[in-house]
C-alpha cells in the first residue's frame, strides 16, 4: 500500500493540543449548538485516520481519481529568468479539478459517508473549493450546497457554472462584504440549522478545531510527495519551500512534512493587494492583529473597534481576513516566514509562467511564484526552491482578459 | 450579588416568569436605543439583553443580521454600546442589562479594560455567543473581579454531561436555545421544546430561560410552561426594520407586543 496518507506522523510536534490549540491560537469559538457536532467529527476522525479501510479508500481515490502523485517539475527557463536558485514546481494544478482543494474534499467526503451524513455544504471564494466539494459530492452520491459571496459569483462565473453542472446548488451570499468570509458565516448558519444530516467541508485550515488539523492532515500529502520526489531527483532537502496563503491549506499541506527539517526555509506568501501601506490587502500575518473569527483565535484584519475589515486581492481565493491558526503559531515561533506580494507582482509572475514554461497558473499560486522568483534571485544557483503551484488559472482567464481590455464573450 | 442574579432569584421566589427582550444597540440609530429600553421596562420587561453589533454575526438569522448592519451603518461601536447603558442608568438603576455579542470586539478592547468599563457603565452580565465555557477562563476572571456575570447557552445538541458543566459556570440564568438554527428561524415545536426543557431542568439548578423562535403571547406561554422565563428577540427586531423611519410607531408596536407576552406569562402563574 502506498504511504501517501499514513495518518499519524510520529515525528511531528503533537499539535494541536487536545482542545485544538496551537500555542495561544486555534480553539473552538463557536455557538453551543455546534459543540456536539465538532466533538463527533473529532472522534470519528481520530478513529478513521488509523483505520485500514478508510486509508485504503482514500489512497486509492487519491491515485486513481485525483491523479496523484502530482509531478515535481524543474522549471529551468523560469529559473534562468530569475537568475539564481533552482525553482521547482509542485504541480497541484494538474490534480483533477485543477487545484489542491480536492485532496481535502476527498478525505472529508469519505468522512461524511462514514458519519452517515447524506448532505455536504461548503463555502467558496475563487470557486475552486466549491468545485472540489461539488465534485466529491457527485463522486460519492452526496447532495451539495455551496455558499459563495455574490461579488465572487461575478468574478468567478465559470466556476459557478461548473458547480451547477456537477449538480450542486450555489447560494449567493449578499450579507456583509459579499465575499469569502460572509460565505463562511452563511455556511456556519446552514450547518447549525441542518446539523443532523449535514457535514460542513471547510475548504482551508481555518475554522474551529478539529478543522485546521483535519484539513492539514489531508493536504500534507503534498509535502510528503514533494519531499520524496525531491530526494530521489536531486537528493537531500530543498533550501526553501514557498506557498501562497489564503486560509493557508496549500501552504500548511506542503510545509507540514518539513517542519522538523530546520534547514528548510518555509515561506508563506500573502496577498498584498494594492500594497500593505494602502490598507487594501489580505495579509493578516504580515499586517494584522490577533483576534477571534470563524471559530478560532488567529491573526486577522480588523478595525479599531474589533470589526472585521474588508480585504482586497486580485485573487478571490486569497481574499480572506483571517488565516489558519497553525500559521499564526509558526509565525510566532519563527519556524515559517510570511511575506506579501502585490496584485501587480502576482500578475507579472502569472504572465511569465505562461510565456516561459507554458503553464497557466492560478492567480493565487502566482503570488507564491512572484516571491519565489525574488527569493531565487537572492540565492546561489546551487540552492533549490520548491513552489507549491496550488492551482491552474483557467478560472482566471476572464479576469486577465478584462485587465488586458479584451472581450472574450 | 449583582442586579442580574438578584432579579432572577427574586422572580423565582415570587413564582413569576421572567421576560427578557433583545434589541441591537444603535438599531436603527443610537438615539432610539435608550428611550426604547425605558419603554420596554415600563411594558413589563425584567431583563434587557442588548446586542453589540458585529461585522460577522454568524449565529444570527436574516432579521438580526440586518439589525447589526443598520447599527454598524449608524457607527455603533462596543464603546458606544456601553455608553448607551450608562445613559440608561441615569434613570433606571434597577433593571439588569446584559450585553450579547461576539468575542472579537471585546478581545480588541482588552479583557481587563472591557470588564472595568462595563462595570462602570452599569452592565450586569454578558452572553458571548461564540465563547463556550472551555475558552472563557481568562475573560471570566476579569468579569468576576468586576461583578459582571457570565451567562452561558445550552442547545438541543448539548449532552447531559456538558449541560451540567455549563450550568455550574453560568450566573444569573442559563439560556436554553430552543432550536437547531439561527435566531429568528422557522416555527417552534413547543411540545418538543417543553420535553427538552423538562429534561434540562433535571440537570440545571439555576433559572432556565428559553429563547429562539418566541414570537408572541401564545408561543411564550407554551414555552414558559416548563421554563423559568423566555427571551424574545427577532419578533421585536422585526419591528425595527419595519418602522425604521417612524420611531413613534416603532415604540407603540414593540410595547404592544411586549405587553401581550407579559400578560400571557403572568396568566400562567395567576
Ligand atoms: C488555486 C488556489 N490556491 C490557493 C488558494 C488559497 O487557499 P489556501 O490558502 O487554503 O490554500 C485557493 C483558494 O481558493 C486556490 O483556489
Amino acid at each position: 500500500m502506498s504511504d501517501r496518507y499514513s495518518g499519524v506522523n510520529e515525528k511531528q510536534p503533537l499539535l494541536p493540543d487536545e482542545r485544538g490549540h496551537f500555542g495561544i491560537y486555534g480553539g473552538k469559538f463557536v455557538s453551543e449548538t455546534l459543540m456536539a457536532a465538532l466533538d463527533d467529527l473529532e472522534n470519528e476522525y481520530s478513529r478513521l485516520k488509523v483505520d485500514e479501510n478508510f486509508l485504503a479508500t482514500l489512497n486509492s481515490d487519491l491515485e486513481h481519481y485525483v491523479g496523484r502523485a502530482s509531478p515535481l517539475y524543474h522549471a529551468q527557463r523560469l529559473t534562468e529568468a530569475a537568475g539564481g536558485a533552482q525553482i521547482w514546481l509542485k504541480r497541484e494544478d494538474l490534480n483533477h479539478t485543477g487545484a489542491h482543494k480536492i485532496n481535502n474534499c476527498i478525505g472529508q467526503a469519505i468522512l461524511a459517508k462514514h458519519m452517515g451524513k447524506p448532505r455536504i455544504i461548503a463555502e467558496t471564494g475563487a470557486g475552486q473549493h466549491g468545485v472540489a466539494a461539488a465534485t466529491v459530492a457527485a463522486r460519492f452520491g452526496l447532495s451539495c450546497c455551496v455558499y459563495m459571496g455574490s461579488e465572487d459569483i461575478e468574478r468567478q462565473s465559470h466556476n459557478v457554472y461548473r458547480m451547477k453542472l456537477l449538480g450542486a446548488e450555489v447560494v449567493p451570499v449578499t450579507s456583509g462584504s459579499k465575499t469569502l468570509k460572509d460565505a463562511l458565516n452563511e455556511a456556519m448558519r446552514d450547518w447549525v440549522t441542518n446539523i443532523d444530516d449535514t457535514h460542513y467541508i471547510i475548504g482551508t485550515v481555518a475554522g474551529p478545531h478539529p478543522y485546521p488539523m483535519i484539513v492539514r492532515d489531508f493536504q500534507a500529502v503534498i509535502g510528503r510527495e514533494a519531499k520524496q520526489q525531491f530526494a530521489s531527483r536531486q537528493g537531500g532537502l530543498p533550501d526553501a519551500v514557498v506557498a501562497c496563503v489564503g486560509g493557508g491549506s496549500n501552504a500548511m499541506g506542503i510545509f507540514y512534512p518539513f517542519l522538523d527539517d530546520q534547514d528548510v526555509r518555509l515561506v508563506g506568501v500573502e496577498a498584498g493587494g494594492s500594497g500593505i501601506a494602502s490598507g487594501q490587502h489580505a495579509a493578516p500575518l504580515t499586517a494584522g492583529e490577533v483576534g477571534v473569527l470563524h471559530g478560532n483565535r488567529t491573526y486577522l484584519m480588523q478595525d479599531k473597534n474589533g470589526l472585521i475589515a474588508e480585504t482586497h486581492s486580485i485573487s478571490a481565493g486569497l481574499d480572506y481576513p483571517g488565516v489558519g491558526p497553525e500559521h499564526a503559531w509558526l509565525k510566532d515561533i519563527k519556524r515559517a516566514e510570511y511575506v506579501a506580494v502585490t496584485d501587480q507582482e502576482a500578475l507579472a509572475a502569472f504572465r511569465q509562467l505562461n510565456l516561459l514554461e507554458g503553464i497557466l497558473p492560478a492567480l493565487e499560486s502566482s503570488h507564491a511564484l512572484a516571491y519565489a522568483m525574488q527569493l531565487a534571485a537572492s540565492l546561489p544557483v546551487e540552492q533549490h526552491i520548491i513552489v507549491n503551484l496550488s492551482g491552474r488559472g483557467d478560472k482566471d482567464v476572464p479576469t486577465m482578459a478584462k485587465i488586458d481590455g479584451i472581450s472574450i464573450g | 450579588m449583582s442586579r442580574l442574579s438578584s432579579k432572577a432569584g427574586l422572580l423565582r421566589d415570587l413564582g413569576k416568569k421572567a421576560l427578557v427582550t433583545y434589541i441591537v444597540a444603535g438599531d436603527p440609530d443610537q438615539s432610539v436605543t435608550v428611550p426604547l429600553m425605558h419603554k420596554l421596562v415600563a411594558a413589563g420587561v425584567d431583563v434587557i439583553e442588548l446586542g453589540v453589533p458585529f461585522s460577522d454575526p454568524e449565529a444570527e438569522g436574516p432579521v438580526i443580521q440586518r439589525a447589526h448592519e443598520r447599527a454598524l451603518r449608524a457607527g455603533t461601536s462596543l464603546l458606544d454600546v456601553m455608553q448607551l447603558v450608562a445613559e440608561f442608568r441615569n434613570l433606571d438603576q434597577a433593571t439588569p442589562v446584559v450585553l450579547m455579542g461576539y468575542l472579537n470586539p471585546i478581545e480588541k478592547m482588552g479583557y481587563e479594560n472591557f470588564a472595568q468599563q462595563a462595570s462602570k457603565c452599569g452592565i450586569d452580565g454578558t452572553i458571548i455567543v461564540n465563547l463556550p465555557p472551555e475558552e472563557a477562563a481568562d475573560l471570566s476572571c476579569y468579569l468576576e473581579q468586576h461583578d459582571i456575570e457570565s451567562v452561558y447557552l445550552l442547545a438541543p445538541t448539548t449532552t447531559p454531561e456538558r449541560a451540567a458543566g455549563i450550568s455550574s459556570r453560568s450566573r444569573g440564568f442559563v439560556y436554553y436555545v430552543s432550536l437547531k438554527g439561527t435566531t429568528g428561524a422557522g416555527s417552534l415545536n413547543t411540545a418538543e421544546v417543553s420535553g427538552k426543557v423538562r429534561a434540562m431542568k433535571k440537570i440545571v439548578k439555576m433559572p432556565l430561560y428559553v429563547g429562539f423562535g418566541i414570537k408572541n403571547g401564545v408561543t411564550a406561554a407554551a414555552v414558559a410552561h416548563e421554563s423559568d422565563g423566555v427571551v424574545v428577540g427577532s419578533a421585536i427586531v422585526d419591528y425595527m426594520a419595519f418602522h425604521e423611519n417612524n420611531i413613534g410607531e416603532l415604540e407603540t408596536s414593540v410595547v404592544t407586543l411586549v405587553q401581550e407576552i407579559r400578560s400571557a406569562l403572568d396568566a400562567l402563574v395567576a
